[in-house]
């Protein structure tokens, strides 16, 4: 299954936001931006510095409340006020610095916060549920390379650190994976690691956000491209029929070509 | 995917048994030591070999060291220093500090001579009062710590100095209470009847067995990777071996057997009172979501936070933990001496109890260490202290060996932080 295809299926977006405005102080962050990501594909979030991309991510993921606008999930309108109202409706986000506790296990992070623990939480944990059920998690989204789900995540490779943040965000049945710079900080071998999940996400049917300043890696996985520039969408890309340098030309204020 | 546990030394001595014999065993066993003693992943093994080269050097300069008269007078010594260091391994596990314990002890100690003796209430109403202004106080350090973001060192240093002088003021112009109660003098003078030591330790030994033999077994039975049974049984037969033994000497099974000499009264309550506590905060730190809270918000509060844990009720909770502890050394303390005193140094008794837990392997950084480190370090320290009073030492030299001791623990805890960063395990 592709992008274009999931599209096709679902007409109606995962997640669609309508005309939203941040304002901080002086500083129009946002202005009247509609976003939206279908099930099953990849957006691209791209934009110079100070272009609205983390603001715009924010305001979906509860971290701010947008001071105009309207929010859907599945057709549905709702009101995102906190982090966790974002996460009782399907939305995950994984921000640049992992928020793993390094001295915890792999399965300890991937359940922190939900653990079981029965009765009523109080007893307990269930260690060996939560280890099955990280191992069947990372083994659908075939992350292959964590020796053992019982070492601290300080042991790990930054790639595998960013296999468990993701894995972890999407084992909750969300529905939109939002990714802030995934591969930043990560090698070659690693990035490559990290795009191949990306994707495996798009296949299982999530709508997936990565925001990136890597032209190249936008290509690689995104199936349409979104461009803010100083606060408002400039330009959309289908990425197909999309090259480097028009993506390039919209974010640095060439004339925006709208899809 | 590949998905052993950790293989611990001893597990993978045994799959060198099955592979190559018992040589091949202990050069795994070798190698998996000198690995984990690389890479900084220490746990308990130096403070045991700390201790047993202390129990030797004792034992060679002065022969009573180990009879078990001296053990039993050991075991009862460690028992408030070790109590306190309960509440500062959870505290030190969170990443934070608690200096007021000290103070706190000697108050909940003044309150129950004057509840009981000033007031003539009942012992349990004493105990009870002394318990709940120990959490309360602690509660309310966590509070202004957690909410307001007074830095806990702060917070609890005006803990230490303005509870000793609640303190002062609770005992009046004598400066001792003393307390003849003999429900509380039996906290510390009476001992454990022959026949439930026994019972205990069986019991304890065998459900220790009982639920790792039937951890390894539900693991197999998932198909998730499981520790050899050969594993298992060692463990379990090490653990029940130190509890029987114990129980043994202090029973009186040993009687001129060796060196421990004649002594039968058996177990002192307040040792048991010890290691109960430390058997239970052991189970909740490691087996339970709070436990499993507090090792998250020391590793990475953000990241806590952001994981929807309530990261200040768990601080507040810990330090009320921390309070409650110390009141309960109060306690022992107060049954101890047989009164409430103002002849005991708040800030050596805090030090002492903060140099406990950190001998004993938890790190002052976070995240890192066992509520069993408390009772391993309070045996150091108190084996030291014991061991130095035996062979006519003063006060001089047994501040002197302590300060070297903690020295040398913080050290092996900044290399083998050290070692964890070069083995990537930060």
């Amino acid at each position: 299954m592709d992008g274009g295809g999931a599209r096709s299926v679902s007409p109606v977006p995962v997640l669609a936001a309508k005309g939203i405005s941040k304002r901080f102080g002086a500083v129009q962050a946002l202005t009247r931006v509609d976003f939206e990501v279908y099930a099953g594909e990849v957006v691209a979030l791209v934009g110079d510095n100070g272009a609205g991309k983390s603001t715009l991510i924010k305001c979906i993921a509860g971290a701010h409340h947008p001071d105009e606008g309207e929010i859907f999930v599945e057709g549905q309108e709702v009101k995102i006020h906190t982090p966790a109202d974002a996460t009782r409706l399907g939305i995950e986000t994984v921000y640049q610095d992992l928020a793993l506790c390094d001295n915890l296990d792999v399965v300890a992070n991937m359940f922190l916060g939900r653990e079981r623990a029965e009765p009523r939480g109080l007893g307990p944990l269930d260690e060996l549920g939560m280890e099955k059920r990280s191992l069947d998690v990372l083994e659908s989204l075939d992350v292959t390379t964590i020796r053992s789900v019982r070492t601290p995540v300080a042991s790990l490779s930054g790639g595998q650190r960013q296999s468990v943040a993701i894995s972890r965000a999407v084992m909750w049945n969300s529905k939109l994976v939002i990714l802030d710079e995934p591969t930043a900080a990560l090698g070659v071998a690693q990035t490559a690691q990290v795009l191949a999940l990306i994707k495996r996400l798009r296949d299982q049917g999530l709508g997936v956000v990565v925001i990136t300043h890597n032209i190249q890696e936008v290509f690689e996985v995104a199936d349409r491209i979104i461009v803010l520039r100083l606060g408002r969408r400039v330009a959309t890309f289908e990425q197909r029929k999309a090259t480097p340098e028009d993506v390039v030309g919209a974010i640095m204020g060439a004339a925006p070509r709208a899809a | 995917m590949a998905s052993a546990p950790e293989a611990t030394p001893l597990e993978e001595a045994a799959q060198a048994i099955r592979a190559g014999g018992p040589a091949a065993a202990l050069r795994a066993l070798g190698s998996a030591g000198w690995q984990r003693f690389r890479s900084g992943e220490l746990g308990a093994s130096p403070v045991v070999v700390a201790l047993l080269g202390i129990f030797v050097f004792f034992q060679t300069k002065e022969s009573v060291f180990l009879s078990a008269r001296n053990l039993s007078n050991l075991v009862l010594q460690i028992s408030v220093t070790g109590t306190i260091a309960v509440g500062i391994v959870l505290v030190l596990l969170l990443g934070e500090i608690d200096l007021s314990v000290g103070s706190v002890m000697i108050l909940a100690s003044a309150l129950i001579g004057d509840a009981l003796v000033t007031h003539g209430w009942a012992w349990y109403w004493g105990i009870l009062l002394a318990l709940a202004a120990g959490t309360a106080i602690g509660a309310v350090q966590g509070f202004w710590f957690a909410v307001i973001g007074v830095p806990s060192f702060v917070v609890t240093l005006a803990g230490l100095l303005g509870w000793q002088g609640v303190q002062q003021h609770v005992l009046g112009s004598t400066g001792t209470i003393n307390v003849f109660d003999s429900h509380i003098s039996a906290i510390a003078n009476s001992f454990l009847p022959h026949v439930w030591g026994w019972i205990v330790a069986i019991a304890a030994a065998g459900l220790y067995a009982a639920s790792r033999l039937l951890e390894a077994a539900r693991r197999r039975r998932a198909a998730l990777p499981a520790p050899p049974v050969v594993v298992v049984v060692v463990r379990t037969a090490l653990v029940a071996a130190v509890a029987l033994v114990s129980v043994a000497i202090l029973n009186g099974e040993f009687e001129n057997i060796w060196v421990f000499g004649t002594y039968s009264s058996g177990i002192p309550t307040a040792s048991v009172i010890l290691v109960g506590l430390v058997v239970f905060f052991a189970w909740v730190t490691t087996r339970t979501k709070f436990g499993r809270y507090v090792f998250a918000t020391g590793g990475n509060a953000e990241a806590a936070r952001r994981a929807g844990i309530n990261i200040a009720t768990i601080r507040i909770a810990v330090f009320a933990l921390s309070g409650l502890l110390a009141s309960i050394a109060g306690l022992i303390q107060t049954s101890r001496l047989a009164a409430a005193s103002l002849a005991i140094n708040p800030g050596q008794v805090t030090l002492e109890a903060i140099a406990a837990a950190v001998i004993g392997g938890t790190s002052l950084f976070g995240g890192r260490g066992s509520v069993w480190s408390a009772l391993l370090g309070a045996l150091v320290i108190g084996s030291v202290a014991n061991g130095l009073d035996l062979i006519g030492q003063g006060p001089d030299v047994k501040l002197i060996v302590e300060g070297l001791i903690l020295l040398a623990a913080v050290t092996v805890d900044a290399i083998a932080r050290r070692g964890r960063a070069a083995a990537g395990r930060v």
